[in-house]
């Protein structure tokens, strides 16, 4: 398999907490990923490291082959690698379509392109891609006005505007109404599929994930517990252990 | 030709046409001018970027001192000049003094840029209270260093040629430079604002990080945005020393306490991240604080004092804040008809 990022060895801590020791994996290019765990498993942690957000203790990591490891956060992203946060962030002064504008990416542009406005062409892609996750109709409100579904949903259009080529999910359906819950998924596929976007995803609704992921990681007190396709990480005796012994 | 163009037309003429029609009040006028650059230039970091500097004071003292050493040094040595503080026999020909206000006031706005990026690199690391105190730092020290340095006239200042025509005549010119470079800058600014750098230094204003995450050149756009403040602030400064004609480093030119909070008063009394609240501030509060100068005397303070505090309690929107919100209509926001969808849902 051809891999779009490769975690090797990489260890991060806090203070005294460990909150990753050791963890290795690999994320397949142009499929979904899924990395599972318990509360405070350092799902997030892993995230963080790879997206550059903090300094790793230790290890390695690369996108595309390339080192990233020592990169600051905006050159991680303007290399195609981008994520959602598990709090979820979003512009909250500015209305959907902006929001959406100012996630065009920003690996093409010079610096003089900022002097520019953005054309008819842009805007119908924003307002395409908020129809694609169901917010055309709220474009022109104060994003920061919007349900905390609606702004998940709202970051997960952003992230697709920007064109990235792997795209970290951080829990994309935490807080999301369960009837809306198969369209996200279904959205979430066809990123995957039709802009071809490689998906690494944080997931607590095992359903979700099961249906989704071709591969699955899971994280205990920070430390890789085990990996396998949905049905064997399901039948894995160490997972139930550590979803049943965690609460 | 829409309502807005015969707006701005009438704008434009009544520019033009009050320094003769309150001839008494030609350099109040220039000062509102100031007001609204420094409150403008300010609003471009702390309103639209989320910056709030307590230090532009910095770039006006730093644009008066460059204006009149520039000015000076095209005719005289700066040391001797400022050594002999007006004793000496300086004379500048018309063709000095106006060659001097010109090449001056380009270099001061140059330089100020500069500085700000060079200030900016080192500050723009600090957050929120952090910026803040650090760039109120920043002009404090300038203005230390500044009074300490005889080669441009240590704590005395700086005495400059007198405009050499006409007292009334210069008065106008000097309103005609600040207008001049207030409508500039406010075309400008509105220009930028519509940009992708607008919606950029408004992104990272709303959450920096997720600026960051989405790979925006973040420290790019804060530099490019506080030297283009720098510019305009470095600009008035050097036509205040030109009007001011005689100026002091810690009195006039780096007046920390004085204009280096009232353009932040400014901004939060209009309405910050608002285009016009900065203007509209700058001119209210330069009416309060001459009606209170002149007939509150020894309360002025205490009167300024309670309208920050009314301002900042009650209006955090300022007026034009409060304004957009009681008049939506009048602004052509389109969140009116979407609020009341909104509300039919629910
Ligand atoms: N900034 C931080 N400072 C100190 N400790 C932290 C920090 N962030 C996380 N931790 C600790 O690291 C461990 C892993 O946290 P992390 O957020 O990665 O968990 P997670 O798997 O994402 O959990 P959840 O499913 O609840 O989101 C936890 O023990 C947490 O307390
Ligand atoms: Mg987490």
């Amino acid at each position: 398999m051809t891999s779009i990022l490769d975690v090797k060895n990489v260890s991060k801590s806090y203070g005294g907490v460990a909150a990753n020791t050791d963890i290795s994996l690999s994320v397949k290019k142009g499929a979904i990923t899924g990395l599972i765990g318990p509360n405070g498993s350092g799902k997030t942690t892993l995230f963080n490291s790879i997206v550059g957000y903090h300094p790793i203790d230790s290890g390695s990591i690369c996108f595309e082959g390339l080192e990233i490891s020592k990169m600051p956060v905006q050159k991680i992203a303007r290399l195609g690698l981008l994520r959602t946060f598990q709090q979820t962030r979003i512009y909250g002064q500015m209305n959907g379509i902006d929001n959406m504008l100012i996630s065009l990416p920003h690996r093409k542009m010079r610096f003089v392109d900022a002097f520019g406005r953005n054309g008819s062409e842009e805007h119908e892609r924003a307002e395409s891609l908020l129809e694609f996750v169901g917010l055309y109709e709220k474009r022109f409100l104060r994003a920061g006005s919007l349900s905390f579904g609606q702004q998940k949903l709202l970051e997960f259009a952003m992230a697709l505007m920007n064109e990235p080529t792997g795209l970290l999910l951080d829990e994309p359906t935490a807080g999301i109404n369960p009837t809306l819950i198969n369209g996200l998924i279904d959205r979430l596929r066809r990123a995957n599929e039709e802009f071809g976007i490689t998906l690494f995803v944080i997931e607590h609704n095992m359903r979700v994930i099961m249906n989704m992921a071709e591969h699955i990681y899971c994280l205990a007190h920070g430390q890789l517990l085990a990996e396998g396709t949905p049905s064997e990480i399901q039948n894995d005796q160490r997972v139930i252990d550590a979803y049943l012994g965690a609460h | 030709m829409s309502k807005k163009f015969y707006l701005y037309s009438a704008l434009i003429a009544f520019i033009i046409v009050a320094p003769f029609a309150f001839p008494d009040f030609k350099t109040q006028l220039a000062t509102v001018w100031l007001m609204i650059i420094v409150a403008l230039t300010w609003d471009m970091t702390g309103g639209q970027m989320g910056y709030n500097s307590l230090g532009n004071i910095t770039f006006y003292g730093t644009g008066m001192y460059v204006a009149a050493v520039v000015a000076i040094a095209l005719v005289y040595d700066v040391g001797e000049y400022n050594n002999a503080f007006g004793g000496g026999i300086y004379v500048f020909t018309n063709q000095q003094y106006f060659l001097g206000l010109i090449l001056g006031t380009v270099a001061a706005g140059l330089f100020c840029s500069l500085i700000a990026v060079v200030i900016g690199f080192i500050t723009f690391g600090l957050r929120g209270p952090y910026f803040a105190i650090g760039t109120l730092g920043v002009a404090i020290a300038a203005g230390e260093l500044v009074s300490n340095w005889d080669w441009v006239g240590g704590g005395q200042g700086i005495a400059l040629p007198v405009f050499p025509g006409d007292y009334d005549v210069g008065k106008v010119m000097f309103y005609f430079l600040f207008a001049g470079t207030g409508v500039i800058l406010f075309v400008f600014a509105k220009w930028l604002y519509s940009t992708r750098f607008g919606a950029a230094i408004n992104a990272i204003r709303d959450d920096e990080e997720k600026a960051e995450a989405m790979g925006i050149h973040t420290l790019q756009y804060k530099l490019a945005a506080w030297a283009i403040a720098a510019f305009f602030v470095g600009v008035a400064g050097a036509i205040s020393a030109f009007q001011l004609i005689h100026f002091e480093p810690l009195e006039t030119a780096y007046q920390t306490i004085n204009l280096g909070i009232f353009m932040v008063v400014c901004v939060l009394l209009g309405g910050a991240g608002t285009l016009w609240g900065p203007v509209v501030g700058a001119i209210l509060f330069h009416v309060f604080k001459e009606v209170t100068w002149n007939y509150l005397l020894g309360w002025q303070w205490v009167a300024l004092g309670a309208l920050i505090v009314v301002t900042v309690v009650y209006f955090q929107g300022g007026v034009v804040g409060w304004v957009m919100d009681k008049y939506p209509q009048w602004f052509g926001l389109s969140r009116v008809a979407e609020d009341v969808s909104e509300d039919e849902q629910s």
